[in-house]
């Protein structure tokens, strides 16, 4: 037997990260082959073995940091080469990938394709082998080998690629994903892009996700691949919210120090239609429906590269100013950063006002596992013809996108007729 | 005194400045040649070291295929990084026997190499400590990867004096969320060239060698093909 040792690699060098096995236990080994590599300070080793034998025990696995000098491996010189394991060949086949969820409308990710069945034909393969071979997506019974009794090793496969060089082995496109029945067309699998020119001044930017993103982008594909959305637009006379608004608005900001805006207006419209139609403000769990006794409505607030939405907790339980309060303050500490956790999280319902950017109506995405959310568009005087006179009116698009597994259209515009009647003949007090 | 030799390679493909490397060092190892010290600059590519994290690429190779970058897995340590035009690489491919069997010496003795060539133009370079490469600030202006196998060296640096540090977008230099930096971006107007004729000396100093042209012979043998 032959202890094998993490090496010193120099004087100041304590210790050694080993990076990978060439050999696995059952190898057949040569003396001054390479038997492992090691990771010190950007340098990568090779290890050669100190002795022919065979590979009998591994005490030291693939990433660990050792001190110089311990044992890593054993060796033994006796021969013994018919011990090798018999687990070999069969055990490594790569893990088959994950099935696609058959629900899913988006094109399902083509799995990699497999690099060629390891035929037992190839003779054992090496673990390293294995693992270049799949990285590099070689077929092996393409590679020659010329290792003992014609095994491929490592270096064959470097000579391979280096042959093969000029053309980076670039995956087959995967096959083109069945078309999900009644989805609106899916993109194509691969979409083609335009080949950039070479070199030169870089044509393309390329900048990673924040981390805030990649939760938006995965937050909005789940919810429509999980709520089939419908949307109804109601238009709203505004009139009587403008006046009282107009009324107000000084004295809000004289105070309070902040404006009166439409929101807490059309926020507690939805808390009375919300209370009167207690499955819009509920959630789908399996075949269970949850109903929401609290009335908890998310603000979406929009931020420089994405959004968040923090919740007015008993939206039902405040009057107007109650609820521009909660607002302002919810959207300035979202702006600012400095929301809790528990303050984004417990929205039963959700309202989106992008009227403030000018847009006319929308077509929201549900903030899952809530069923529905309103979308506020512009408010605008309007000509509108009442009792066949024109008059000019303040008019918003409402529109409420609804998770049709739960809701039907008859109650959504149910609650919507109850919404746009709660604004329309606004006659509560805001302070 | 050892001698080492230098060869200027010019521009050249990734693939054929590494099937040199091995081919030296290969040679280097059963003493067949001497010391090299290959300067050259790579056309644009990206290289992933032994131990990269494939999370520190940020375009895929088709993309990166694309935009008319070679992308190529190595042997050699460190993660990921880029080469292209405008960028001085050097592949050291010596004996540390010879020399000093300590890798940390080694890499020690390259960046000062880096730090005393940059001296020279008036650009104050070091180290950042745990961190390998030579840093302006915070800036990494100089990568090193290395290579080992029986003590013979192979792999090195790669100095950015003209790159064009757009392309750095594609990765997370050896998975370093630090920004990069180039010698022209600090105002020197020098060639890659220009810089590895500065470096030479600073190389022979620092690894106690003297640079030898290449040996006639070897060079005659290869201009005949």
């Amino acid at each position: 037997m032959t202890d094998v040792v993490m090496p010193q690699m120099g004087e100041s060098i304590v210790e050694g990260t080993l990076t990978k096995w060439l050999k696995k236990p059952g190898d057949r080994v040569e003396r001054d082959e390479p038997l492992f590599e090691i990771s010190t300070d950007k340098v990568d080793t090779e290890i050669p073995s100190p002795a022919a034998g065979t590979l009998s025990a591994v005490l030291v696995e693939e990433g660990a940091t050792v001190a110089i000098n311990t044992v890593v491996a054993r060796i033994d010189e006796a021969g013994g080469a018919a011990a090798a394991p018999a687990t070999a060949a069969a055990a490594v086949q790569p893990p088959a990938p994950p099935p696609a969820p058959p629900a899913t409308p988006a094109p399902a990710a083509a799995p990699e394709p497999a690099p060629a069945a390891e035929s037992e034909s190839l003779g054992p393969l090496s673990p390293l082998v294995r693992k270049m071979a799949r990285e590099h997506n070689i077929d092996l019974a393409r590679v020659k080998g010329t290792g003992a009794g014609g095994r491929i090793t490592k270096s064959d496969l470097e000579a391979y690629l280096a042959s093969a060089a000029p053309a980076p082995a670039a995956p087959a496109p995967p096959p083109a994903a069945p078309a999900p029945v009644a989805a609106p067309a899916p993109p194509p699998a691969a979409p083609a892009m335009p080949p950039l020119p070479p070199a030169g001044q870089a044509k393309t930017r390329i900048e990673p996700l924040s981390t805030m993103r990649i939760k938006i982008a995965e937050h909005m594909v789940l919810s429509k691949r999980t709520s089939p959305h419908v949307t109804t637009v109601h238009r709203v006379d505004m009139t009587k919210v403008a006046r009282m608004r107009e009324r107000y608005k000084a004295q809000f900001q004289a105070n309070y120090g902040f404006s009166l805006t439409y929101l807490p207006f059309i926020t507690r419209a939805s808390a009375v239609a919300l209370r009167h139609f207690p499955l819009v403000n509920s959630s789908l769990d399996g075949n269970n429906i949850i109903y929401h006794n609290e009335i908890n409505i998310g603000i979406a607030v929009a931020l420089e590269n994405g959004l968040i939405v923090p919740v007015v907790r008993g939206a039902d339980e405040r009057n107007v100013l109650g609820l521009q309060r909660s607002i302002v303050d919810l959207a300035g500490r979202a702006r600012s950063r400095q929301l809790k956790p528990e303050e984004v999280t417990g929205g039963t319902f959700s309202i989106t006002n992008f009227g403030s950017y000018g847009s006319l109506m929308g077509t929201p995405v549900i903030n899952q596992p809530q069923v529905a959310i309103l979308g506020v568009g512009t408010v605008d005087k309007t000509p509108v013809v009442i009792d066949d006179a024109i008059a000019i009116r303040s008019i918003c698009h409402i529109s409420l996108s609804f998770d049709h597994r739960l809701i039907d259209g008859a109650l959504a515009d149910q609650f919507m007729t109850k919404l746009k009647q709660v604004l329309e003949n606004w006659s509560e007090e805001v302070l | 005194m050892r001698n080492c030799v230098l060869r200027e390679l010019g521009r050249i493909r990734y693939g054929e400045a590494l099937a040199i490397q091995q081919q030296l060092a290969a040679g280097r190892k059963q003493g067949l040649v001497p010391d090299h010290l290959l300067l050259l600059e790579h056309p644009h590519v990206v290289t992933m070291g032994r131990n990269g994290h494939a999370e520190n690429l940020l375009a895929g190779p088709e993309i990166m295929a694309r935009a008319g970058i070679e992308y190529f897995p190595t042997d050699r340590g460190g993660d990921v990084t880029y080469h292209g035009p405008g960028q001085l690489v050097g592949y050291p491919i010596l004996d540390l026997r010879e020399w000093k069997r300590d890798v940390g010496a080694y890499v020690r003795a390259i960046e000062q190499t880096l730090i005393d060539t940059l001296a020279d133009y008036r650009i104050a370079a070091g180290r950042i400590p745990k961190l390998t490469g030579v840093w302006v600030g915070e800036r990494k202006i100089a990568a090193i990867g290395v290579h080992l196998s029986r003590w013979v060296t192979s792999h090195g640096f790669a100095l950015n004096v003209t790159t064009d540090l757009s392309y750095f977008q594609y990765i997370v230099p050896c998975g370093l969320s630090k920004p990069v930096t180039s010698m022209a971006a600090l105002g020197v107007r020098a060639t890659w060239e220009e810089v590895g004729r500065r470096l030479a000396p600073h190389f022979a100093r620092n690894f106690e060698c003297e640079m030898t042209a290449q040996v006639p012979e070897l060079a005659a043998l290869e201009s005949e093909n």
